[in-house]
């Protein structure tokens, strides 16, 4: 069952990028990002977890208790911040593709190409 | 000396974030908003600088908060600031003052989110270059990658600005969630984020297959970023739309940091561990000489005057792949000189381009053909830049790419000068092509490009149309940028300064000593011999060769329909041009895919030849 997170990570991201690679909708491809996306935070806590141990707050248990990792937690947050920005920036994008050039397909939006 | 790099990337993001909070105030106040940020980025240059001079016998070492490492266990976050980081970020803070010049008088109207755009992009070059902590390193690549997303898109009127920032903005993210996943593989095997400390850790035991993932995974959103085929074609899309003053910080400094960054965490973490093997080199010069090549041939055959300088970035940053990859001391000194030159000429001729459509409201090259002629200044720095960029002596990309050559010689890579050279020829001859045609009227114009027809009339909306002359602030960064490109090649003692700084980047031990326990090391060890840094007979006579080849070339383009027993109308390679142009399709489904090949391909060739 060690492998199970990482096998589940590898199925996020092939999942994700399929969607990227097929999709014919600004929205539904930007959706598909955050799918990859959200593979790190499997990828991350998977890497942190810890079979048994507790969440690490240590207020109200020993302080030598088994812990899991805190810093994925942190770095998982800090990820959460990163795509929030990122989500916002692309959706505006597609946003203003719709207003200005009434499509949302990659393909009818290329200008340049060659 | 000591909170210096911290105060490097604070002061931007904090003249940002007062811009920002006083955008009622500053709304109509454009000088206010230009002097700071202009002043900003000067005062960070002079920073980088006062650092790059003080680290030249050792890396600084800055402790956020101080918490200093203890037993060899890194507790908090590091930025070690040597002088290749700081030097490159330099270069990116003086390409970010003449970038804020020219955009005084460039955009008639300007809102304020382009000023604290660029300032944040700025914050995130440097802190990308000085930073000692991976996980840091994702977040500053993603600062600065969201700014320039945003920056691309700052005419979101136009099909072609959507489609590029699109493009840049899926393609890189993609590239940087692969890197996440990387640090995080890194992290679980190490449980360590700093990169001394990872380093140190993975350097007891050989290479296992989990830190070759991660190496890969890593290394994968640089190379998104630094533009190597098959990971290229945001590029040109997005090149080809950005404000000029925004092109001149994606080519000029951007996409170099993708590939500082798989130098960075190659000699920091990777390099002792994976043990320096034939493969590695083998592998990064196959995709830098594939990518110099590919550029140099798109580059050639265009007639967007930005979407032609965006594929010699292109073509360029598989020449500076391919000084890295010869993991050799002069090798990646030559690739540093080769960004600090390039770096200038790329941007004085962005910026001549800015001019050239602030004047004539033009970027077509069939169009404009004959009618720059009244530019004459303009004209004078584009060849001057033009002949820079064909390698002529003595500008610094001429000293750059001598070095790499000698290196590839010294590693049994003779061939590789022929190849370099010739990638020189085909991206000088494009430059003054345009350059004898545009600003001198020679030859005929070139046969027009389809797609361009719709392009001009479009383009001309970034600037109002007609200028009678063209301001001062404008010309000057272009001038001053093109001779410091010249001057960085003529400093006396430049060749064993880079190269001594390159041996003390490639020496990982020192590295990890001094951010660790805060050792320094007097004397870095090199695993290559380091070589001799001064202009040869030979060197000068390649130099000169491909500086004559471009003349050559770009003389036959313009007069090609005046050649005798010629059929009227040949144009040759068209048939490979439109076999090639099908890749470089302008959707993003594709340009996903072709990241997954590209991983499939490095990942598979490392993964089976490390074990």
């Amino acid at each position: 069952m060690q492998f199970f997170p990482f096998v589940v990570v590898a199925w996020i991201v092939a999942a994700g990028l399929y969607g990227m690679v097929t999709s014919r909708h600004l929205v539904h491809q930007i959706v598909c990002l955050i799918v990859v996306q959200s593979s790190t935070y499997v990828l991350l806590l998977g890497v942190g977890y810890k079979r048994g141990a507790a969440a690490p707050y240590f207020s109200d248990i020993p302080v030598h208790t088994p812990a899991v990792d805190p810093v994925v937690q942190a770095l998982a947050l800090t990820d959460v911040v990163v795509e929030a920005a990122v989500t916002a920036l692309l959706l505006a994008f597609a946003i203003q593709a719709h207003k200005r050039f009434g499509t949302l397909d990659p393909h009818e939006l290329v200008q340049f190409k060659g | 000396m000591e909170p210096l790099p911290a105060l490097a990337t604070a002061t931007p993001l904090l003249v940002a974030a007062a811009i920002s909070a006083l955008n009622m105030l500053l709304r109509g106040q454009r000088r206010v908003l230009d002097a700071a940020a202009v002043l900003t980025a000067t005062a960070v240059a002079v920073m980088l600088a006062v650092i790059t001079a003080r680290t030249a016998h050792g890396d600084a070492v800055y402790w956020f908060a101080g918490f200093r490492p203890s037993h060899g266990i890194a507790i908090g976050i590091d930025f070690a600031a040597g002088p290749l980081s700081a030097g490159l970020a330099g270069l990116a803070a003086v390409l970010v003052t003449a970038a804020m010049i020219f955009s005084w008088r460039y955009f008639e109207q300007v809102a304020t989110y382009y000023h604290v755009l660029m300032l944040t992009f700025l914050a995130g070059m440097v802190g990308f270059c000085l930073t000692g902590d991976i996980f840091d390193l994702f977040v500053w690549f993603e600062l600065m990658g969201v700014s320039a997303y945003a920056l691309t898109a700052y005419r979101p009127e136009e099909r072609g600005s959507l489609q590029g920032a699109l493009n840049f903005a899926i393609t890189n993210s993609v590239g940087a969630y692969l890197s996440l996943s990387g640090i995080a593989i890194i992290y679980g095997r190490t449980g360590a984020l700093n990169m001394a400390q990872i380093g140190t850790a993975i350097a007891r035991s050989g290479p296992d297959r989990l830190v070759v993932a991660a190496f890969v995974l890593i290394i994968t959103g640089f190379l998104i970023k630094g533009a190597i085929v098959p990971f290229h074609f945001w590029l040109a899309d997005a090149h080809a739309v950005a404000p000029t003053p925004v092109c001149v910080l994606l080519s000029g400094v951007m996409v170099e940091l993708g590939l500082y960054g798989i130098a960075r965490v190659y000699w920091s973490m990777f390099g002792y561990s994976l043990g320096h093997r034939t493969v590695i080199t083998g592998c990064f010069l196959a995709l830098g000489l594939l990518t110099a090549v590919v550029g140099a041939l798109f580059c050639f055959r265009e007639r967007h005057l930005k979407r032609l300088l965006a594929f010699s970035t292109i073509s360029h940053a598989g020449m500076f792949l391919t000084g890295i990859a010869l993991l050799t001391p002069l090798g990646l000194a030559g690739a540093a000189v080769y960004v600090a030159g390039h770096a200038l000429v790329k941007a004085a001729l962005f910026l001549c381009v800015g001019v050239v459509l602030h004047r004539l409201g033009s970027v077509n090259e069939t169009w404009l053909h004959g009618r720059g002629r009244r530019l004459r200044v303009t004209g004078v720095v584009f060849t001057l830049a033009g002949l820079g960029l064909a390698d002529v002596p003595p500008f610094a990309l001429f000293l750059g790419k001598g070095w790499i050559e000698e290196s590839g010689s010294s590693r049994g890579l003779a061939w590789l000068t022929a190849v370099l050279v010739i990638c020189s020829v085909l991206v000088g001859g494009a430059v003054l092509r345009v350059a004898g045609g545009v600003f001198y009227g020679l030859g005929d114009p070139p046969s027009e490009d389809p797609q361009m027809a719709v392009e001009a009339s479009e383009e001309t909306s970034e600037t109002d149309e007609g200028k009678q002359r063209t301001p001062l602030s404008m010309i000057v960064p272009a001038a001053v940028l093109g001779a410091a490109g010249l001057v960085a090649g003529l400093l006396p003692g430049i060749g064993p300064a880079i190269q001594a700084a390159a041996v003390r980047f490639q020496d990982q031990a020192a590295y990890n000593a001094t951010v660790l326990s805060g050792a320094h090391v007097a004397h870095p060890s090199a695993l290559f011999a380091p070589g001799p840094t001064g202009i040869t007979a030979a060197g000068l006579a390649t130099g000169l060769s491909s500086v004559a080849g471009a003349l050559v070339l770009a003389f036959v383009a313009l007069y090609w329909q005046r050649l005798p027993l010629l059929r009227r109308g040949f144009e040759p390679g068209t048939g490979l041009v439109r076999a090639i142009r099908r890749f470089q399709s302008g959707v993003v489904n594709d340009y996903v895919t072709w990241i997954v090949i590209g991983v499939a391909c490095v990942g598979g060739t490392l993964a089976f030849s490390i074990r």
